[in-house]
């Protein structure tokens, strides 16, 4: 557990005068389940869009599997081996469950135009066989029934699960899960926390989440970094944050920590 | 109509087999009525008696369903941008002119000053390029594509308005170097305003299609949008079509799925641009010239509302749409507009009311039926649904 998938080193993001991001360095061990939590504002969402490519950090870099993948566009990133689901759900709602797993095959098809519109062999082999792949990925997160839905026909957990087939689909080393379960209920997220070790023991990926529910937090991770305004204020197993007086301050305030 | 809607939203349960099986009956629909329409003008037409003869040659003459094959032709590429990718184009008129000003180019005495002939059916003796129809259409084809790249490449960075703005300035842009373009340091490459004629004619297997020939050019015409369709069907069935409407549906996630953003955006414009090119050929050599000032800004917002009013994003509808604007604009309107002048006694010029109607036409659509005529399933869905379901997916 001591190599590391992902690195990314003393990032920071202004926003004019606003620091989202403060120096933080931080990495994802390979095949390990870590997350990044903090209050609301802290930063996470912008981190994580910059390890994704959506936002260029102001400085510092990010190495994933010995790649500089700094302010590369999004999709070079993807299909590196970085997929990541949306804190609120982005899917591609008018397209059925299946053709929404099989976009994110996009960059492992080759059909051409010409070859797609002849039909050829290859072209239709391909096809077949990533329908097949989409399928078995929707079974696999258990949604296998809803291939044929639109996803904006989904129920909010299913549409939750068919993200994660969806970034499951680039053959991801790392997944980045942004508050996957928002809106679910207790027992849900204990199913979650279930869920997370299965995709990550059969589809050999490394986990990054962003969480909110305490509760899934600190079941799943191995590890947990905590932001505070841009900054990383704490980083241990998650009975050292627990008892970390900083994370409590950053999270309940000065006041109640000294009233206690 | 009804049954059909009422078939797709019966179709949600299990779309994949039912769609299937709506696009083969409609695919068989189009060929039937395509063959038959062929059949009638080619054989059935002479042998009736002159009362009916007259009725066609006034409401339903040969000459405006070729013309609508054209429009479909161009309504396909549009469609393409924008129903399937989401791309709001409102200077699709510069890829018909290029198509056009290309069989001028290469099927004419233009540039009399060389001699090539190819595979023409034009005499020998006439100076200038002479390539063969079918060649040209090619030829079209990959210039009108090189141009929508060409285009596409510094716009397509823009977003929704902004890149409208942008084709609808390019789309201005064309036409008006077109119609100067006569003397380009000294070459006359488009002859101004003049325009360029006579285009060379078709020909098909050997033979020579005069100007009366109409059921054969027919025949070519109906074979090229029919090309279109099966080009634009098998497209959205692959892995382009998917990404195209993952651009659609939500850039942002489809570029973090791995799609290529402008590469994928430069695709559906080249495609486009491509029909748009097919289209321009065949009409310059259907009618036999090729004239600046045809191409104005019109042409593009009657292909969108074509587009539009047909259901965006499915081929059927865009037939649909394309088939009853032009039948309107070239028939429809002026024999109307005759009848009723005819028994009120009244002047009334009705074409010149068309984009009245149009925009009329527009905004009824807009207000009870956005989804348009035949609309693709999809679309259906998310403009006819209550809120309470989108609030689910977020704030987007």
């Amino acid at each position: 557990m001591s190599k590391s998938v992902l690195n990314a080193d003393n990032i920071s993001v202004k926003f004019g005068g606003l620091v989202a991001v403060d120096d933080v360095s931080f990495d994802i061990p390979t095949g390990g389940v870590v997350s990044l939590i903090g209050p609301n504002g802290a930063g996470k969402t912008t981190f994580f869009n910059v390890l994704t490519g959506l936002y260029k950090p102001t400085s510092g870099s990010v190495t994933f599997d010995g790649l500089d993948i700094t302010a590369k566009p999004p999709h070079k990133i993807a299909q590196a081996g970085v997929a990541r689901t949306f804190q609120n759900i982005r899917l591609f709602g008018l397209m059925t469950a299946e053709e929404n797993v099989m976009v994110a095959m996009h960059s492992h098809l080759k059909a051409g135009i010409i070859s797609t519109v002849l039909g050829t062999r290859k072209q239709r082999a391909e096809e077949k066989e990533s329908k097949q792949t989409a399928r078995e990925l929707l079974d696999f997160v258990g949604i296998g029934a809803t291939a044929d839905q639109f996803a904006r026909n989904l129920s909010y957990g299913d549409q939750r699960r068919l993200e994660v087939a969806r970034a499951l689909a680039l053959r991801p080393k790392v997944l980045l899960l942004d508050e996957p379960t928002a809106g679910m209920n207790p027992q849900e997220s204990q199913t979650f926390v279930d869920f997370v070790y299965r995709v990550r023991d059969q589809k050999d990926v490394s986990i990054l989440l962003i969480e909110h529910d305490m509760s899934v937090v600190m079941k799943v991770s191995e590890r947990i970094t905590v932001l505070d305004r841009g900054q990383k204020i704490a980083e241990g197993t998650p009975a050292e944050i627990k008892s970390n007086k900083r994370v409590i301050e950053a999270y309940l305030g000065k006041s109640a920590e000294s009233g206690k | 109509m009804r049954a059909t809607l009422r078939r797709n939203k019966g179709s949600n349960k299990n779309v994949k087999s039912n769609k299937s099986f709506d696009q083969r009956k409609w695919v068989r629909g189009f060929s039937v009525a395509a063959i038959l329409t062929w059949i009638f003008y080619a054989f059935i037409y002479d042998i009736l008696p002159d009362i009916v003869q007259s009725f066609f040659q006034k409401w339903f003459p040969v000459s405006s369903a070729n013309e609508s094959m054209v429009w479909i032709i161009c309504a396909l590429g549009l469609n393409i941008v924008v129903g399937y990718a989401g791309l709001l184009d409102l200077g699709f008129v510069a890829f018909w002119a290029i198509g056009g000003y290309t069989a001028g180019w290469f099927m004419s005495d233009m540039f009399h000053q060389t001699n090539f002939h190819f595979a023409s059916v034009a005499p020998l003796t006439i100076n200038g390029i002479h390539i063969s129809f079918w060649i040209v259409l090619l030829i079209g084809a990959a210039i009108a594509a090189l141009f929508g790249v060409l285009i596409g490449a510094p716009t397509l960075r823009l977003k929704s308005d902004y890149l409208a703005l942008v084709t609808l300035g390019f789309g201005e842009i064309i036409p008006q170097f077109i119609k100067n373009g006569e003397n380009i340091a000294g070459f006359n490459l488009t002859n101004g305003s003049k325009g360029i004629s006579p285009v060379d004619q078709i020909g098909i297997f050997g033979k020579k299609l005069g100007p009366f020939d109409d059921d054969w050019k027919y025949l070519i015409l109906v074979c090229l949008a029919a090309l279109m369709v099966y080009i634009s069907l098998r497209i959205r069935s692959g892995r382009l079509g998917r990404a195209w409407l993952a651009i659609r549906e939500d850039e942002l996630a489809a570029s973090m799925m791995g799609v290529p953003l402008m590469s994928t955006k430069l695709s559906a414009y080249a495609v486009g641009a491509m029909s748009g090119g097919v289209a321009g050929v065949a009409y310059a050599a259907y009618i036999g010239t090729v004239s600046a000032d045809r191409f104005d800004f019109a042409i593009s917002i009657t292909l969108l509302a074509m587009v539009v009013l047909g259901g965006m994003g499915n081929v059927w509808g865009v037939i649909l749409g394309a088939l009853a604007i032009s039948w309107v604009n070239s028939k429809g309107l002026p024999e109307i507009g005759n009848t009723i002048n005819g028994a009120l006694g009244t002047q009334i010029n009705f074409p010149s009311y068309n984009f009245l109607l149009f925009g009329l036409v527009l905004i009824l659509m807009m207000l009870f039926k956005r989804e348009g005529l035949l609309p693709e399933s999809r679309l259906k869905q998310i403009l006819h649904e209550t809120d309470d379901e989108t609030s689910n997916t977020g704030g987007h």
